[in-house]
């Protein structure tokens, strides 16, 4: 999934032999569905790989595709076909789905580019303490304990108000952590998407950076709402 | 067959309809009693004594079963699809139905049904082919092709139980629509509409709540939420208790133990709801089979504090819908109401509160039918699907799947590689590898849900990736694809990449019937489905004959017959001998035109009956439809109109 295709690679069309490059969704000769293509995301909706990206443009060319490629309109076509729209629609709903969202959408690129970005982990261990941003240590110790406190009083049916006033300001606070490190990384874009060489790499080390503390952030703050809402 | 005509079905917990696109608007086809509604029922005919096969009703003459015969009579059956034999067990505490008692773990339930023993997939097949029949007494051609709709919160199991009754019933089912989606296609037909939309179903035994925004004709689902388990159900056994146990405390009688009596009470209780909707009062007045009356008198206010726990469980899962699109209940620009409960006027104000309507000058929609509301989108979306109607052309829907996707990893916890709300089709691509040294197999475990461990969530498959090549442990490197498709079901495809060896995989579902059992569950066999066809028209075109040569032999005493000229009779003499030798013969074209022959020479007859007839006033009617009118007020949408179905 997370290759660049050099997307000049020619196949021929299963329909009317002539050759094409794997790249496209539709023969350009007699216009029928093909498998689904290699090449990347952006490429799917013929919009250059880049961060800052138009979104409206990608709307667009989600529901233009949509209406071509949908297995609705593939309902009564032979098997072969019926089977690449579904596989095509998928493509098409996956990458949309990356692509408009910006934290995906910059995972996506950086990986794209051989960025090691951590994979989420479900379930324990969540909060790793050897990956604790090393500025957030004595308030993630903190935090830590009021969750465990908070979770043993749950458990007795107990409710402490001061400790619940205490979790709600936390976990403002970490949001608005989030939200700053969203604006961090917007500002790392146009670097990316347009500086030189070596700006992209600098842009890129501080993503990846930003990346780690981003998910590590959202994990807490995921922590704290469940533990507030198990009420 | 390939251009037959497509029909969408709505296969509901309370009552089912089939409808299709009559140039540029979707109608729903009634059935031989005239009405839209097939109660969702199915009873069980007693045996034929010479051992020959047995007969289910379905729809209204299966409900009337229900008080005489309850034991051979099953409804809501919709609820048991898709479900395990526990979840099945706790459902059954309401309902009068016994489970088969050599149903095993594992096993898709049995329901007990007089002598015989039946899946939830093939009673729904019974309501199914019921629609299938309506369809094709309306079109007087075979119907192969359709589309059903679905709550848009059914899990994987409960959409491949309702596809699997489809194939059982003698249907392709081209497609499975969410309930609440069709209903937006439905309303949004006519109108170019743009905006956020909300739409609100509750009915017999579920509620969903999703959210879509229309552009350009393209219905984009952004979120969905709901409650397999909620619905009007649930408020008639709210009522159905308190009636039982007062009953019990006043009259000294335990209904429970009586069947039938239990259904008399649930007869009375759902009455009572529905005046409910338009009254301030409802009157409970039952006989009880020792002779004492149980009279009751319930005021909407009491009413409406009795089912406030229920309608409150709506409310959670529209918040998290909202939250899921990532908007607030004001940028909601309309909210359309769907099924039967939402009649209630105390649905109504919470759905107002919910999302700030009065407020905001707005009303929620209820100008179409909201039990006929999902059959309309459903054949809006069948027509799309045949892909020849430029009503249509320009309309798509883009749904979501309501529920995660996840493998249970190490540790029982899940790690989600398809998240709820994700447009569908969606696919996650996994890697898998062996643990340790010459291992030939991987399980997988994938469950649907939104939980953090594996046991909490519903557990979908277990995928066996056989014939890995006999490697180092953690060498070999599988590659596992998993795509949801456009009806919400898992499709699964793995594929060891060292060796580049398909790597077998075998699923075992948790709940669900093999590909071998559904076969063999199919009512008419598939390959002669044309055949039979065939053979239902001839037979109904000589019931029809039968009738109308009777009607006429009546006629004969009649003052009207003395009225008619010696021609007119001689053309009705002639017609007669012509009808009666065409249906003996095998022909159906021919028997037809007779009949159509038969009925032109009587019209002047019918007139003549219906100006003497007492009360009617209908003009111009022939001699079949004057009969029908004078007989028993049965509304024919064919001339052709067949009796009764079996």
């Amino acid at each position: 999934m997370l290759k660049v295709l050099d997307s000049a690679v020619p196949v021929a069309c299963w329909s009317c032999s002539v050759a094409h490059n794997d790249a496209t969704l539709f023969c350009p000769h007699c216009s029928k569905i093909q498998p689904p293509p290699g090449g990347d995301y952006f490429s799917v909706f013929e919009l250059l790989p880049k961060l800052n990206l138009d979104l409206g443009m990608l709307e667009h060319q989600f529901h233009k595709l949509s209406r071509k490629l949908h297995p609705d309109r593939f309902a009564r076509a032979q098997d072969n076909e019926k089977q690449w729209s579904l596989a095509d629609t998928a493509l098409l709903n996956d990458a949309y789905r990356t692509l408009k969202d910006p934290i995906h959408r910059t995972e996506y690129l950086l990986k794209l580019h051989g960025a090691e970005i951590g994979e989420e982990h479900a379930g324990k261990g969540r909060i790793d303490p050897s990956r604790v941003p090393a500025d957030l240590l004595e308030e993630v110790f903190d935090l830590n304990m009021q969750l465990e406190e908070m979770r043993a009083a749950r458990k007795v049916g107990e409710t402490d108000a001061e400790l619940q006033t205490s979790l709600e300001q936390a976990k403002r606070k970490f949001d608005g952590l989030m939200d700053d490190v969203d604006q961090e990384l917007r500002a790392q874009w146009t670097a990316w998407d347009e500086g030189d060489a070596a700006a992209r790499s600098a842009a890129q080390s501080t993503m990846v950076a930003l990346l780690d503390r981003r998910r590590y952030l959202n994990n807490l703050v995921r922590d704290v709402t469940e533990t507030l809402g198990a009420n | 067959m390939a251009d037959g005509r497509v029909v969408g079905i709505d296969l509901g917990t309370t009552n089912s309809l089939v409808a299709y696109m009559q140039g540029d608007a979707p109608v729903v086809i009634p059935g031989v009693d005239g009405s839209n509604l097939v109660p969702s029922v199915v009873a069980l005919d007693p045996l034929p004594a010479d051992g020959g096969r047995p007969t289910v009703t379905v729809g209204n003459s299966a409900r009337r079963a229900l008080i005489e015969t309850p034991e051979r009579v099953i409804y809501s059956v919709k609820r048991l699809m898709g479900r395990g034999l526990e979840e099945v067990q706790t459902e059954l505490r309401l309902f009068p139905f016994r489970l088969a008692d050599d149903v095993e773990a594992g096993e898709v339930p049995r329901i007990q049904l007089g002598e015989l023993r039946f899946t939830p997939p093939e009673i729904s097949a019974y309501i199914l082919r019921q629609l299938k029949r309506n369809a094709e007494r309306f079109f007087g051609a075979p119907v192969t092709q359709a589309v059903i709709t679905v709550p848009a919160y059914f899990n994987d199991a409960q959409r491949q139980a309702t596809k699997d009754a489809g194939r059982m019933a003698g249907l392709e089912v081209l497609r499975l629509v969410n309930e609440p989606t069709a209903a937006a296609l439905a309303y949004g037909l006519d109108r170019a509409k743009e905006g956020t939309i909300a739409v609100y179903d509750l009915g017999g035994g579920t509620f969903d709540i999703s959210i879509l925004k229309l552009r350009d004709g393209i219905f984009e689902v952004q979120s969905t939420n709901g409650d397999t388990h909620l619905g009007g159900d649930d408020i008639d056994n709210l009522l159905l208790t308190i009636a039982l146990d007062e009953i019990h405390a006043e009259h000294g009688v335990d209904l429970r133990t009586h069947p039938s009596a239990v259904q008399a009470v649930r007869k009375a209780a759902i009455e009572a709801k529905i005046r409910l909707s338009t009254e301030p009062s409802a009157h409970f007045d039952i006989e009880l089979p020792n002779g004492d009356r149980y009279q009751r008198e319930i005021p909407r206010e009491v009413f409406e504090q009795l089912i406030e726990p229920v309608l409150a469980r709506t409310i959670g899962p529209c918040k998290q819908a909202l939250i899921d699109a990532g908007i607030t209940p004001e940028q909601i620009d309309e909210v359309v109401m769907v099924g039967g409960s939402t009649r209630i006027p105390a649905v109504r104000k919470l759905v107002d509160d919910l999302f700030h309507l009065a407020g905001r000058g707005k009303k929620p929609h209820i100008e179409l039918n909201p039990d006929e509301v999902v059959a309309l989108g459903a054949a809006v979306q069948a027509d799309i699907l045949a892909g020849a109607s430029k009503t249509t052309e320009e309309l798509l829907l883009l749904d979501v799947t309501p529920l995660s996707l996840g493998i249970e990893a190490l540790g029982g916890v899940v790690a989600k590689i398809i998240t709820r709300n994700s447009t569908i089709p969606a696919s996650a691509t996994e890697h898998f590898t062996t643990g340790v040294d010459g291992q030939t197999n991987v399980a997988i475990h994938v469950v649907q849900g939104e939980r953090e461990l594996a046991s909490d969530c519903r557990s979908l498959a277990r995928f066996d990736l056989k014939g890995i090549p006999p490697m180092t442990a953690g060498l070999p490197r599988i590659e596992v694809k998993f795509l949801i498709d456009a009806d919400g079901i898992l499709q699964v495809s793995a594929r060891e990449q060292r060796s580049g060896k398909a790597a077998q995989i075998e699923v075992k579902p948790t709940y669900g019937l093999t590909d071998e059992q559904v076969e063999t569950m199919i009512l008419d066999s598939f390959d002669h489905a044309e055949e039979d066809f065939a053979k239902r028209q001839l037979i109904e075109a000589r019931n029809e004959a039968e009738s109308i040569l009777s009607k006429v032999e009546q006629a004969r005493t009649s003052p009207a017959w003395g009225q008619l000229r010696g021609e007119e009779i001689a053309a009705i003499d002639a017609a007669r001998d012509r009808l009666a030798a065409a249906k003996t013969g095998e022909d159906l074209a021919v028997l037809r035109e007779a009949t159509l022959a038969m009925d032109r020479s009587t019209q002047r007859l019918a007139e003549l009956m219906m100006d003497s007839a007492v009360s009617t006033a209908m003009q111009g009617k022939t001699m079949a439809a004057a009969g029908d009118d004078l007989e028993d007020n049965v509304t024919a949408p064919h001339p052709m109109a067949p009796a009764e179905f079996k």
